[in-house]
């Protein structure tokens, strides 16, 4: 105490004597306008948040929402956007927590998977009364298998913001000196190609598909009929024969080593793909922009992408439907402000300049055509994909099983266990994790 | 000496705020956690707590049934096993060195074997990853000069968790390493001239004079090296995630996936009394050994 006395008369001496107070007066009078000055300022800002919406987006896409946002304030002078960026990678603790401890923001980008988590927390509201009155978004104008997934037992409750899917990423060059200007459409196909790329040693191996991803074998699995799980998402469904014939397909690519195992192998993506070292890569719309990036000038003609291949009938084969949804939180005090944001960030001119900045894929189609993506080839095939997407099953434990199934194929292409043990020993484990959902069930019928 | 009355009393007073701290911040939530223990507290449970439900031992029961238990448990042991005697005798060959009067620049080492113990895991890691790397990493790199072809360190399930002990006793080395300094300095150089007038050699002298006197400080470093390597998480945690095939999963991480990545506390909470009861075995077979050792 002594010490902070000296100071302020050192640095105060001529207001001091203004003052004709002792030192002490005066200090405590200082603390007295510092603690004025942070309540003042605290009501104030307590004042100002009727006006604030929070939204929190994760890492790529709050990068480019500033300017979005300042055209929405523009719009609309009383409101004000309060956007923080949150890491993908802890994206999901941190909804959880702020959701424990009661500080959720008013609007969140959502990965369209998580939604059910957020629903059975009963953290998100519902969004068909808004979406009745709203004149901005209209449905017909959105993939409807991307839509879907933000319908949980036919509540809507979040709005698609971007999408994304997997297909294949391939080497042009190679597929054409081997007397192939398309992409076999099945998967048959393609695997007999692929023994012709190595046979010739066009590249080190024919595929990439990365171990630690799940999209690749629940797609090929979606693509079979097979459902995952089955008694309305209460089991699993591994053993059945359209789950099997996938990982068998998954098992021969490794056994006739067209996959290189193990993920250190490769360091650098993009410099492997040009180094030769692969030429065929499943892989989602973000890559469509690091592969134009990343790779080296002379490359850039050298590859394109192509549909899902098919097992049979149909083609392009199913993939994944995935992407980003946005939702409304339930806590929040300004849903119809949050809502004002939501229906502009649908707006397909809006969507389109999104895209623009970020590379996202619009998830309102006729931004498509505002952003020219119908003229761009590789888009294009993205464009034709996203019709035939599929939802994985929304359950809130869909992201630990879909761990438990990236866990056993890793396990399958290692030799450890056979495809038929991989399906039975998942179906142990996945009915064991989906035991609270069977008692949820069985609890609502009672 | 004796307190009474008023003294006893004051006693108290002073202990109140560091007791109250303690309560509420150690063993409330340990007891909480306890009683989670014995729920299935997850997602569906964090919405509407009427939707937990009193399990019993279930969850224990599970885990002992649960494959990718054991393997974590045997992962851990594993890096106990191998990681803790490796980092103790590095550590302790490392000290002896730098006390021996035969070493010149010896603060310049004592800083290098310190370092890699104060910079951050996340940093080590990225480096060690180059290192490690299969294509273009260092170590198979120099591995190529003597005729090995490349190896998959981190990729490999029957490499990795060796490559982490590498890396993991790499890293912690130094610190065990200052305090036996500290020990080594604290034996009387007058016991060594007296061995030296016995005629002992270097190893005899080592034998019997250096390692008993340095009995208590190893005590202590063995107690603290196993719980921190029973407690491995980090280096799985920011180098595998736990891969490839589990083979570097260890207990703590298999408890930080399931309480913080899927939620689900109840289960999460019986790992981590499991791991509780294991260290507590640990340490008291080793004070046990140590007492013997005394007598």
């Amino acid at each position: 105490m002594e010490k902070c006395c000296c100071q302020s008369k050192r640095n105060t001496v001529s207001l001091n004597s203004f003052f004709k107070k002792n030192n002490n007066t005066y200090f405590y009078l200082l603390i007295f306008l510092l603690v004025l000055f942070l309540f003042l300022n605290a009501c104030h800002s307590v004042k100002k948040k009727d006006h604030v919406i929070n939204f929190w987006a994760m890492g790529v896409e709050a990068q480019h929402l500033g300017e979005l946002i300042t055209v929405f304030e523009q719009e609309n002078p009383e409101l004000h956007v309060r956007v923080q960026a949150i890491p993908w990678s802890a994206a999901h603790e941190k909804l959880l927590t702020a959701y424990a401890g009661n500080s959720t923001p008013d609007l969140c980008q959502l990965g369209n998977t998580w939604i059910p988590e957020f629903v059975v927390l009963n953290a998100i509201e519902p969004l068909d009364t808004l979406l009745k009155t709203s004149t901005d978004i209209d449905t017909a104008q959105y993939f409807s298998g991307i839509w879907a997934t933000n319908e949980i037992d036919g509540t809507l409750y979040g709005i698609p913001w971007y999408v994304d899917t997997r297909l294949l990423f391939y080497r042009k060059d190679i597929f054409e000196e081997l007397g192939h200007s398309t992409v076999p459409t099945t998967w048959d196909e393609l695997f007999d190609l692929s023994l012709k790329i190595q046979n010739e040693e066009k590249t080190e191996y024919a595929f990439y598909l990365p171990l630690n991803g799940w999209h690749e074998i629940v797609a090929m699995a979606m693509q079979n009929g097979s459902t995952l799980l089955k008694d309305n998402n209460s089991y699993g469904d591994f053993a059945a024969p359209e789950f099997q014939n996938a990982l068998r397909y998954f098992l021969k690519l490794y056994e006739h080593q067209l996959c290189p195992l193990g993920m250190n192998a490769i360091s650098n993506l993009y410099q492997s793909f040009a180094d030769d070292y692969f030429a065929i890569y499943i892989s989602g719309p973000w890559n469509l922009g690091e592969f134009q990036k990343r790779l080296p000038e002379s490359m850039q003609s050298k590859w394109t992408v192509a549909p899902m291949p098919a097992f049979a009938g149909e083609s392009p084969g199913i993939s994944t439907a995935g992407g980003s949804s946005i939702v409304m939180f339930k806590n929040s005090e300004n849903k119809a402000a949050a809502w004002k944001l939501i229906e502009f960030l649908s707006r397909p001119e809006i969507q389109a300049r999104f895209y623009q900045l970020s590379g996202d894929l619009p998830a309102n189609t006729t931004a498509w055509n505002i952003a020219g993506l119908h003229e761009n080839e590789r888009t294009e095939v993205f464009f034709q994909q996203l019709h035939h997407v599929k939802a994985t099953p929304r359950i809130p434990e869909w992201e630990q099983i879909a761990l438990k199934i990236q866990q056993h194929v890793e396990a399958m292409v290692y030799g450890n266990i056979t495809p038929e043990e991989a399906g039975s020993r998942l179906n142990i484990e996945v009915d064991r994790l989906l035991d609270k959902r069977r008692w949820l069930l069985e609890r609502e019928r009672e | 000496m004796k307190f009474r009355g008023q003294n006893i009393n004051a006693a108290y007073l002073f202990l109140t705020p560091a007791m109250t701290a303690i309560f509420i911040f150690f063993f409330l939530p340990v007891l909480a956690a306890l009683v989670m223990s014995v729920t299935d507290f997850d997602i569906y449970s964090l919405g509407d707590i009427s939707r937990a439900r009193f399990v019993g031992f279930s969850n224990y029961i599970d885990l002992f049934k649960n494959p990718l238990f054991w393997k974590a448990l045997g992962n851990t042991c594993y890096f106990v096993l191998v990681g803790a005697p490796l980092s103790i005798l590095i550590s302790m060959l490392a000290a002896m060195a730098l006390n021996s009067k035969m070493l010149r620049f010896k603060p310049f080492f004592r800083l290098t074997f310190f370092l890699p113990v104060v910079t951050t895991l996340v940093a080590v890691a990225v480096i060690w990853r180059y290192i490690y790397q299969t294509r273009f990493g260092l170590l198979n790199y120099l591995l190529s000069f003597v005729g090995i072809n490349p190896v998959d360190w981190l990729g490999n399930p029957r490499w990795a968790m060796l490559a982490l002990i590498v890396m993991a006793v790499w890293k912690g080395f130094g610190y065990n390493m200052i305090i036996f300094v500290a020990g080594l300095q604290n034996i009387p150089e007058t016991l060594y001239e007296a061995a030296r007038l016995d005629g002992a050699n270097g190893w005899q002298e080592f034998r019997n004079v250096t390692l008993p006197l340095l009995a208590q400080t190893t005590g202590f470093i063995t107690i603290t090296t196993l719980i921190g390597y029973c407690q491995f998480f980090a280096e799985p945690y920011v180098m595998t995630d736990g891969g490839p095939l589990n083979s570097t999963l260890s207990i703590v991480l298999m408890m930080y996936k399931e309480g913080f990545k899927f939620w689900r506390m109840g289960y999460s909470a019986a790992i981590a009394f499991i791991l509780f009861g294991i260290i507590l075995i640990i340490t008291l077979i080793q004070l046990r050994i140590q007492k013997h050792h005394e007598i």
